[in-house]
């Protein structure tokens, strides 16, 4: 039988010899990422378990990213709990002290752990990020979390895909988060419910890394289980840099089957944003023009990365963000964040008069570093904009690129960025 | 677990894990105090008022976004007793189940189910009874492996037979 990657990395994770979609199937899990979760529910729940072991600590990473460093006492105490559990039950990757290190989604790929083939699962929905890299990864909760932990194994239904040709390359000014937008917009939030989006063709071969986990990140926007890029030799390029584990590439079946099946010309995408408030609320930057902001945020596991600082500063250099509004600039690691400062493009934000943070979520979940009073209205990178996500219930996000959010930030009200490059 | 009884609660379409628990709930130590939160934004009335809502029939998408369990856990400690949507966001689907909550999917609409009406649940037969509208409903049971998650009153209840 012909398969998608997906049903290919399910099978090889199940003792079944044969799978389909719609079969429910248990897997064994290669990797487990936690953050703050973990001194959240997922201590509490394993508690409950009364075991004094985890099933294999070499195969869990946990790191602390929301509320880095605490900003109230309570994340502190969060922060606390968590540790404690890493310690008890030897978490072998535990980066519980290291908080200068970034974002839970950037800093996993960069040390190797997200490979092709792999099967991973983690305490965060944008889990599905590491499908950039050619393997399976979604988010679990608390309780699916301490299932893993005692026993190495998750129940999946194997899921359809939807097989998404991309071709071509982006005109100058429009990014990755602008196609995702606009797919999310075409297919709606519950258009891949459960589903795995698979990305094939000519333009997904151009898009780099970067460009790959902002697509993977938002496909759980559209309700999907998995986001998935085919291996190539840039991946290879990127892999060598990171790992020296081995790994198998995941290529579908010539033959394999999909539910429904997209194509996009990259050339014809332009820059998107999601209005307030759901990440499905799409609508193009020239029709919503002049919408007037407070807040710029740049930053979070969907667009905190090399290139979209680097777009970001290419606008605001030799510029000043408008006097009016606050740009805050949250590299998504600290390896980022030390490129940035090599690169020259922290001293071109800071000379724009943008605020320059350490890595952390914490603008993207209103927890702090960027939290939106009553009524103000914020362009956004991140990947969410309900109500009250980075503040007061009545504050508006605008999801936009990198390139969008600097636009903006300079002229004071949303803007489209094409012909400021 | 079968016979369910209780009173609808209406809710739309999109309704994120964020609408549930809002982030700023998040580092609440004290889960009686995060409850008060619940649904606070659409709603800052519907944990007082729980007892006379807590079968939640919602749209689509139901429990969108953050992976975040607390939004289940305060339905649970709240007392909500089943969630009937058009269609659930897949961790939200994992996390109702494993917290001993059932997830129905349905397509109901609003002619169908108005706020408070009197509900009964028959999981094992698969159908719903609107006993305020004298209507029924019949729905996809739930899968028997998920139906023993249920039965155990969720998954952590249920790990601990099979640790033993």
């Amino acid at each position: 039988m012909s398969h998608t990657i997906a049903e290919k990395i399910l099978k090889e994770h199940s003792s079944l010899k044969e799978i389909s979609p719609g079969q429910f199937v248990d897997c064994d899990i290669d990797m487990i990422m936690v953050h703050e979760q973990l001194g959240g529910r997922i201590h509490l729940e394993y508690n409950k378990l009364g075991i004094d072991y985890i099933w294999d600590p070499d195969k869990v990473f946990f790191i602390l990213d929301h509320w880095v460093p605490p900003p109230t006492i309570s994340s502190a105490q969060m922060h606390q709990d968590a540790r404690k559990f890493a310690e008890k039950y030897k978490i072998t990757h535990n980066y519980g002290h290291q908080l200068d290190k970034g974002i839970c989604h950037q800093v996993l790929p960069e040390m190797g752990f997200a490979r092709p083939g792999m099967l991973i699962v983690g305490s965060d929905s944008h889990t599905t990020t590491y499908g950039a890299f050619n393997c399976l990864s979604t988010g679990i909760g608390a309780t699916d979390v301490s299932v893993v932990f005692a026993t190495g194994k998750l129940w999946f239904k194997v899921p359809e895909s939807i097989k998404i040709n991309l071709r071509g390359h982006f005109e100058k000014g429009v990014m990755a988060k602008d196609f995702i937008l606009s797919l999310i917009g075409d297919i709606s939030t519950k258009g891949a419910l459960y589903k795995s989006l698979e990305f094939h063709g000519d333009g997904a071969k151009n898009l780099s890394i970067d460009s790959r986990m902002t697509i993977t990140n938002m496909v759980v926007e559209a309700g999907a289980k998995f986001g998935i890029f085919l291996p190539d030799d840039r991946l290879k390029e990127w892999l060598a840099k990171r790992t020296s584990k081995q790994y198998r590439n995941v290529v579908p079946d010539e033959k394999a089957e999909y539910e429904q099946e997209l194509s996009y010309e990259l050339s014809e995408i332009t820059p998107t944003v999601a209005k307030p408030s759901n990440p499905g609320n799409i609508a193009k930057v020239e029709e919503i023009e002049g919408i007037e902001i407070d807040q710029a945020f740049l930053g979070s596991c969907t667009n905190g990365r090399i290139e979209d600082l680097r777009i970001a500063a290419k606008i605001l250099e030799g510029n000043k963000i408008h006097p009016k509004v606050r740009m805050i600039v949250t590299p998504a690691s600290k390896e980022i964040y030390l490129q940035a400062l090599k690169e020259g493009l922290l001293e071109i934000f800071l000379r724009a008069n943008a605020i320059v943070t350490n890595s952390t979520c914490g603008a993207c979940i209103g927890g702090h570093l960027g939290v939106l009073g009553p009524d103000e209205v914020c362009i956004s990178s991140t990947n969410r904009n309900f109500k009250g996500r980075m503040g007061d219930p009545t504050s508006e996000i605008y999801l936009a690129s990198p390139a969008t959010v600097a636009a903006s930030a300079i002229n004071g009200s949303i803007k489209d960025p094409r012909g400021l490059i | 677990m079968d016979l369910i009884k209780g009173y609808a609660y209406i809710l739309g379409d999109d309704i994120s894990t964020d609408d549930i628990v809002p982030s700023h709930t998040l580092t609440m130590r004290d889960s009686n105090e995060m409850v008060k939160h619940t649904l606070e934004f659409i709603d800052p009335y519907f944990s007082k008022n729980v007892d006379r809502g807590n079968i939640i029939f919602a749209g689509e998408n139901f429990g969108t976004g953050s992976s975040r369990e607390e939004a289940v856990h305060v339905f649970k400690l709240l007392g909500v007793k089943a969630v009937v949507a058009r269609s659930f966001a897949r961790i939200y689907f994992r996390n109702l189940i494993n917290n001993g909550i059932p997830a129905i999917s349905l397509n109901w609409d609003l002619n169908q189910v108005a706020k408070e009406d009197v509900i009964e649940i028959s999981l094992l037969k698969g159908l719903i009874i609107n006993k305020s509208q004298n209507s029924t409903f019949n729905f996809e049971k739930i899968p028997e492996f998920l139906m023993d998650i249920l039965e155990n009153g969720g998954v952590i209840n249920q790990l601990k037979k099979i640790l033993k």
